[in-house]
């Protein structure tokens, strides 16, 4: 478990721009009526697009939006890691994964590497532009190492990439995501030796099936 | 050595994503056809052809498929009936449903309808991990094409309606347990609920409801296509099937491949991940299913099967099948402390055993890494460890329990030269002269 809790200095208020209200509406229509509670995780979510981070005045609006205690909100919050409790990086916030898979391709680096250029983890930089924190695994271990930055992950990195990759957030830019050595997804490096066979694609298996396996009479006409 | 399985035989055949995930390119690499066809069969059949294909659970657990479909109620009533789909993929070393639902959303979407038809549901949950924010709106997308279709939705071509939706969760590794995601759904911490009542009499919103992995319903509409005794036909008896593997580490090659069950564990390193780094020869160690397993020596990795019977056989566990692979440069002391920060950093803190006993194992594998360690603490490590194996309410303080064990039964050795190592180097140790001396 990880202790965690709300910022000191927080802002007056809070409110949905038009954009998020809309959306929040969405979610809440996603689910049986009476189960608003069901969208606190994405409400909390906007809230961090919106402002970069959850406040404590969000808590509140969210909490009587889904007809919530604000107590059982800020749980929330402070449960899920992914919630920033307090301001990130005003231009990249770069969560780096630590664990195993991507400790064994150099994640340890990588880590040295932010903290020399940005400073000790979970603090801003001195021009509170970048920031950075360690997480736990992100779930993209066959490109490993690799960072999310926003909302997208860049993998295979090594430290030369990934100080490229902020050079270009710095420089205003918002980098392709996906592989920094070219791999096409999760295929091997060089290319994919599977999934070769061209009539998987020309279309034979969209042809009708005539009768499917094993049924157990007859179909009837 | 060609691997075990031929392309035709390949389910996810869009696994890198080289070709369109929307519906018109899936709908040419087969997915939607045929499946008014499986809709106007019985539930029974299906549930029928799905257990005699032998398809397992694809979440870690391997529990039969078309087994716990039949837990559901028969009849539907009042309490609508939920299929939910745990797309949480947290677990070290998988990769493999971001795969499908970036690259095939429309076979996952397929095997809803089908499974919630199974089942007798019409509404369908799929609980995305907040982090893939990219292919959650993949997921969204295909499923605004399948309703705009009419597949999916009320009054659709295929007679059952069904409401499919996608929700997410905000980074916290627990809520991939199924008894924590429904908890998380309703809008709460993920704290696992205790067992009994059973989600198939009571989940989410105290509905019946059953919680499978997003491989497992996948691959279910395939099954149906091709036949059970397709399925069936890889792989050995009680362990049959194609699945989706993995491998992160020290491999030349890592990726995430489609192969038969049961292949060698070296043939499936050699053929699609371009051996090991440095050769067969410099392998230590490897973890075969996500982190959560006990891990495999080199020599018993020669003679392993990808399966779940024969890597319980050796104390191990397919689990995912996402490898994590050592080679001999690695400290393998290290890298099973890491898994012991995460185990720690990711408890819920519910039951004691594993709220403390997992920040304990941390403390002490970090001394034994650096061989601060008292030799003695070795067996009260491995005592605790016991301990909060088999007595938490969830999985998690086994899970954390096993790799520690797995250490220690492979590499005891390593570790107390390594604690002998330190104290002869250091003479203020409290026994440090009497355990050089030996
Ligand atoms: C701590 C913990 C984490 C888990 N994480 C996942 C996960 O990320 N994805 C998943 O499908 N199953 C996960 N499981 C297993 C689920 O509880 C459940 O068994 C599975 O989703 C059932 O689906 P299946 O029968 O199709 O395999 C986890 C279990 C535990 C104890
Ligand atoms: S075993 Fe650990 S993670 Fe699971 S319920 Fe208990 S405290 Fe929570
Ligand atoms: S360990 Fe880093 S993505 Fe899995």
């Amino acid at each position: 478990m990880s202790v965690r809790r709300l910022a000191k200095e927080q802002p007056a208020s809070f409110a949905f721009n038009e954009q998020y209200a809309e959306e929040a509406k969405g979610w809440m229509a996603k689910f049986p009526p009476g189960r608003q509670r069901s969208a606190v995780i994405p409400l909390l979510w906007l809230v961090q697009k919106q402002e970069g981070w959850v406040t404590e005045p969000s808590l509140r609006v969210v909490g009587e939006m889904l007809d919530m205690p604000v107590i059982r909100v800020l749980e929330i919050a402070t449960f899920y890691t992914m919630f920033q409790l307090a301001p990130v990086g005003t231009i990249a916030h770069v969560q780096v994964c630590g664990t195993t898979p991507c400790m064994l391709r150099g994640a340890n680096e990588l880590k040295a590497c932010l903290e020399k250029r940005i400073g000790p983890k979970d603090h801003r930089s001195a021009d509170g532009r970048l920031s950075w924190e360690e997480v736990e695994c992100m779930g993209a271990c066959a490109n490993a190492p690799m960072v999310a930055i926003d909302d997208a992950y860049y993998e295979d990195l090594t430290v030369e990439t990934l100080g490229q990759l902020l050079d270009r957030f710095e420089a205003g830019e918002h980098p392709e995501p996906g592989s920094m050595i070219g791999r096409h997804g999760s295929a091997p490096e060089g290319g994919a030796a599977t999934l070769t066979d061209p009539t998987l694609f020309d279309g034979s298996r969209a042809k009708p099936i005539e009768r499917l396996p094993n049924l157990p009479a007859p179909a009837s006409a | 050595m060609p691997g075990l399985l031929e392309d035709k035989d390949r389910i996810f055949t869009n696994l890198y994503g080289f070709h369109d995930w929307k519906l018109e390119g899936a709908k040419q690499r087969g997915v939607w056809n045929a499946t008014t066809e499986m809709l106007r069969q019985t539930p029974e059949w299906i549930c029928d052809q799905i257990k005699a294909s032998g398809l397992r659970g694809r979440g870690g657990a391997g529990f039969a498929t078309g087994v716990k479909w039949t837990f559901m109620p028969k009849q539907e009533s009042e309490r609508p009936h939920y299929l939910v789909v745990n797309a949480d993929e947290s677990e070290p070393g998988t990769c493999k449903d971001r795969e499908i639902m970036r690259n095939d959303p429309h076979r996952l979407i397929e095997g809803c309808l089908l499974a919630c038809y199974a089942m007798r549901a019409h509404d369908c949950i799929i609980y995305i991990r907040g982090e893939y924010v990219l292919e959650r709106e993949r997921l969204e997308a295909a499923l605004v094409e399948a309703t705009q279709a009419k597949l999916i939705g009320k009054g659709n071509v295929h007679g059952w309606d069904c409401y499919i939706r996608v929700t997410h969760g905000a980074g916290a590794y627990i809520c991939g347990d199924e008894m924590a995601l429904l908890e998380s759904l309703e809008g709460k911490k993920g704290q696992p609920r205790l067992k009994p009542p059973f989600p198939a009499g009571s989940g989410v919103y105290g509905c019946p409801t059953t919680v499978n992995n997003v491989e497992s319903i996948a691959v279910t509409p395939e099954i149906l296509r091709r036949g059970a005794d397709w399925f069936a036909s890889f792989g050995r008896p009680k362990n049959s099937g194609v699945k989706l593997m993995s491998a992160a580490g020290h491999v030349n090659k890592p990726c995430v491949v489609e192969e038969a069950m049961s292949i060698p564990m070296r043939e499936l390193i050699e053929t699609h991940f371009g051996g090991i780094r440095g050769g067969w020869g410099n392998l230590k160690a490897i973890i075969p299913g996500g982190s959560s397993v006990r891990l495999l020596p080199a020599d018993q990795c020669e003679e392993a099967l990808m399966d779940f019977d024969d890597l319980v056989g050796r104390k191990s566990g397919l689990g995912t099948a996402g490898m994590i692979v050592m080679d001999k440069s690695t400290d393998v002391v290290a890298a099973i402390t890491r898994l012991s920060y995460f185990y720690k950093h990711e408890s819920c803190g519910q039951c004691t055993p594993c709220r403390e006993g997992t920040g304990w194992m941390w403390r002490i594998m970090q001394r034994m890494t650096t061989g601060e360690a008292d030799p003695k603490e070795i067996d009260m490590l491995l005592d605790v460890a016991s301990q909060v194996e088999g007595h938490t309410i969830c999985g998690l303080g086994d899970a954390a329990a096993w790799p520690i064990q797995g250490l220690f039964l492979h590499f005891r050795g390593e570790i107390e030269e390594r604690i002998n190592n330190y104290r002869s180097h250091r003479s203020n140790v409290p026994g440090a002269t009497l355990l050089a001396a030996e």
